[in-house]
């Protein structure tokens, strides 16, 4: 169980984090998710010790650690640019946390290789104990990180942004290993991410961040399906925001009714692709204009513009785009399943 | 040579070379060539001799202590200034760089002078040092200082850019690994720079031997005792001893020769460990 209460880090003038608080459980998989200079990193790296909060606390299965050093917090960091050992072999990398142990904690040598072939092979890098990390590519760089955080047994695996050098493929393979690799040894870990594919597929529980704050904090299918915030919105998969009125309890987008305001004024709504579905045109529901219609494999992009000006982007799938012979200039039916509305200005 | 765009015209490379090799033999060859043959000029056993009297033997010893306690202690002082620098943040960093490269801009005869006036009889701590009958200026210990004065930024200069290439992460992940400072110092930033600190080492040591200006001041050039090998060239070039001045002079020419082929060897083999710092 990691808690942390309050905690500020400023930078200078910037406020990295500002008054945040979390709680993270035992064995779950977390992602701290947010753009760049949202404070992830830094929380990561005040959760590490590798950065001390100006104010607020951390504590550690109970323990307050706020003051404590790194080495004294058994946590294993995975660094984004690996931060592997340039001058020592893949074995010996793995080897260092275990082999800087003092006294009677140190392990033989014997004990050590042997924990360094189990770690070779559960990151599947068995064959190549000898070589160095210039010798290997980014994906298996990585993955001996892993092993080497994994040698010392942390109580937290902490990553930050772990897969941000790969290439797509590489990506995709290794956050879906990481999963398996979580699920199997029931670490608590903690990885930062900005991309929000990755913490949707991987993490247990995710936390968006902007400006050092935290925004929301949920699953991932809380996160995406109903988004606390319109940052959220915005930073969580493609969406519509259209600016709508509301007025008498009926929220309208360009003449489309789209739903119930309890607070009257002029505000933005939000609107996933998905939930816009595009009908045959009938005199009982609002009009639109089709204004392009994008084939991308599978799933069908499309533009709708209201009467008022307004564009709305539709996804649909093939089925649905024969179905209806979706085409340039056709005139149809709009029909809007879910949409949030945030009342205000500036938003 | 396969790309015609950066290919110039036959003419203009080869004047090009020749305007390049020309100079490398006035400044360099002609001058090196010159020391070997003034200092052979007798012959094998005229050279031989002039090595081997008392002075000349007492000089080269000297120069020696002299590289023996000055480069092991900027070897310090530079490993613990760049660790400094590279890997913390603090106060006054800028000052400290800029008080390192201080030396490079200072005429080494007032670097000489400094000490002069710290330590001379008429210095600041002169009468201290008189009444412990302890001598600074015109003894070995003023020499040491001067020369480690003089050689004070070679090693730092060489590794503060390398090690703040290679950035923190490092040492960072082995403080997660559970290593201490010391440690970490030990097993992950050293082995990382050795290279470039063995070139720092190289550079600092030539310059410890060669020194002239900063040691000719606070040596008192007494023969024997307190002359150094480029302070007993002059001297001997100043009583027209050509043989011994010279046979002198290539020792410290062989020097350079050696320095040079095992910092090119150095840059040879281990390129993407020295930083492209401006030596």
């Amino acid at each position: 169980m990691i808690e942390v209460e309050a905690v500020s880090k400023h930078f200078g003038d910037f406020a990295a984090l500002d008054r945040v608080s979390l709680c993270i459980d035992q064995g779950k998989l977390v992602a701290l998710l947010g753009p760049s200079g949202s404070g992830k990193t830094t929380l990561l790296r005040i959760l590490a010790g590798l950065e001390q909060p100006d104010s607020g606390r951390v504590r550690l299965g109970g323990v307050d650690a706020t003051g404590l050093g790194t080495r004294d917090r058994r946590v294993g960091f995975v660094f984004q640019h690996y931060a592997l050992f340039r001058h020592m072999s893949v074995a010996e990398n793995i080897a260092f946390g275990l082999k800087v142990r003092k006294g009677p904690q140190r392990p033989g040598n014997a004990e050590i290789e042997a924990k360094v072939h189990t770690l070779l092979n559960l990151v599947q890098l068995g064959g190549l104990a000898g070589r160095y990390p210039s010798q290997l590519s980014g994906g298996q760089r990585q993955r001996v990180a892993l092993a080497r955080a994994l040698a010392v047994e942390p109580r937290l695996l902490l990553l930050d942004e772990p897969f941000g050098a790969l290439d797509a493929q590489v990506r995709k393979d290794l956050r879906r290993w990481l999963r398996r690799l979580h699920d199997e040894m029931g670490l608590t870990g903690v990885f930062v991410t900005h991309d929000q594919e990755e913490a949707l597929e991987v993490a247990d529980e995710v936390v968006v961040m902007n400006k050092g704050r935290i925004e929301q904090i949920g699953t991932p299918s809380e996160i995406y399906d109903s988004p606390a915030t319109p940052f959220v919105y915005r930073f969580l998969g493609n969406v519509n925001a259209v600016p709508c009125a509301v007025s008498g309890g009926s929220a309208q987008v360009g003449g489309l009714h789209i739903g119930g305001g309890s607070v009257d004024g002029v505000g933005t709504a939000f609107v996933r692709p998905h939930d816009v579905e595009i009908l045959e045109l009938s005199p009982d529901l609002p009009q639109a204009v089709i204004r392009l219609v994008t084939v991308m494999g599978p799933l069908v992009r499309a533009e709708a513009v209201l009467p008022d000006g307004t564009v709305l982007e539709a996804e649909l799938t093939r089925d649905q785009k024969d179905k209806l012979d979706l085409r340039r200039g056709q005139e149809v039916s709009l029909f809007l399943r879910k949409a949030k509305i945030f009342v205000g200005t500036g938003i | 040579m396969s790309n015609h765009a950066i290919r110039e015209p036959v003419a203009v490379r080869w004047t090009l070379t020749a305007v390049a090799l020309g100079f490398l033999a006035l400044f360099l060859a002609l001058p090196l060539a010159a020391v070997l043959t003034e200092a052979f000029a007798k012959g094998w056993g005229a050279y031989l001799r002039a090595l081997a009297t008392d002075v000349t033997l007492s000089s080269i010893r000297l120069t020696l202590i002299v590289a023996a306690i000055s480069v092991p202690l900027n070897v310090v002082f530079g490993l613990t200034a760049s660790w400094a620098i590279a890997k913390f943040d603090f106060r006054g960093k800028s000052l400290l760089i800029s008080l390192i490269e201080l030396p490079f801009s200072v005429s080494p005869v007032i670097s000489g002078l400094i000490y002069v006036l710290l330590f001379g009889l008429q210095g600041l701590l002169g009468p201290f040092l008189a009444a412990h009958d302890f001598r600074v200026i015109f003894a070995v210990p003023g020499i040491v200082l001067a020369t480690i004065f003089v050689t004070f930024p070679f090693v730092a200069r060489e590794l503060i850019p390398l090690m703040e290439e290679q950035g923190r992460e490092e040492e960072e992940a082995a403080l997660t690994l559970g290593a201490s400072g010391l440690r970490t110092f030990w097993l992950v930033t050293l082995p990382n720079v050795r290279w470039g600190l063995l070139y720092g080492v190289l550079l600092c040591n030539a310059r410890a031997m060669g020194e002239f200006g900063a040691v000719s001041v606070v040596s008192g050039h007494i023969r024997g005792l307190t002359n150094t090998m480029p302070l007993h060239v002059e001297i001997l070039y100043n009583e027209y001893d050509f043989v011994g001045a010279f046979a002198v002079a290539s020792l410290l020419a062989l020097l350079a020769v050696v320095t040079l082929a095992a910092k090119t060897a150095l840059e040879w083999w281990h390129r993407d460990e020295l930083t492209a710092t401006s030596h």
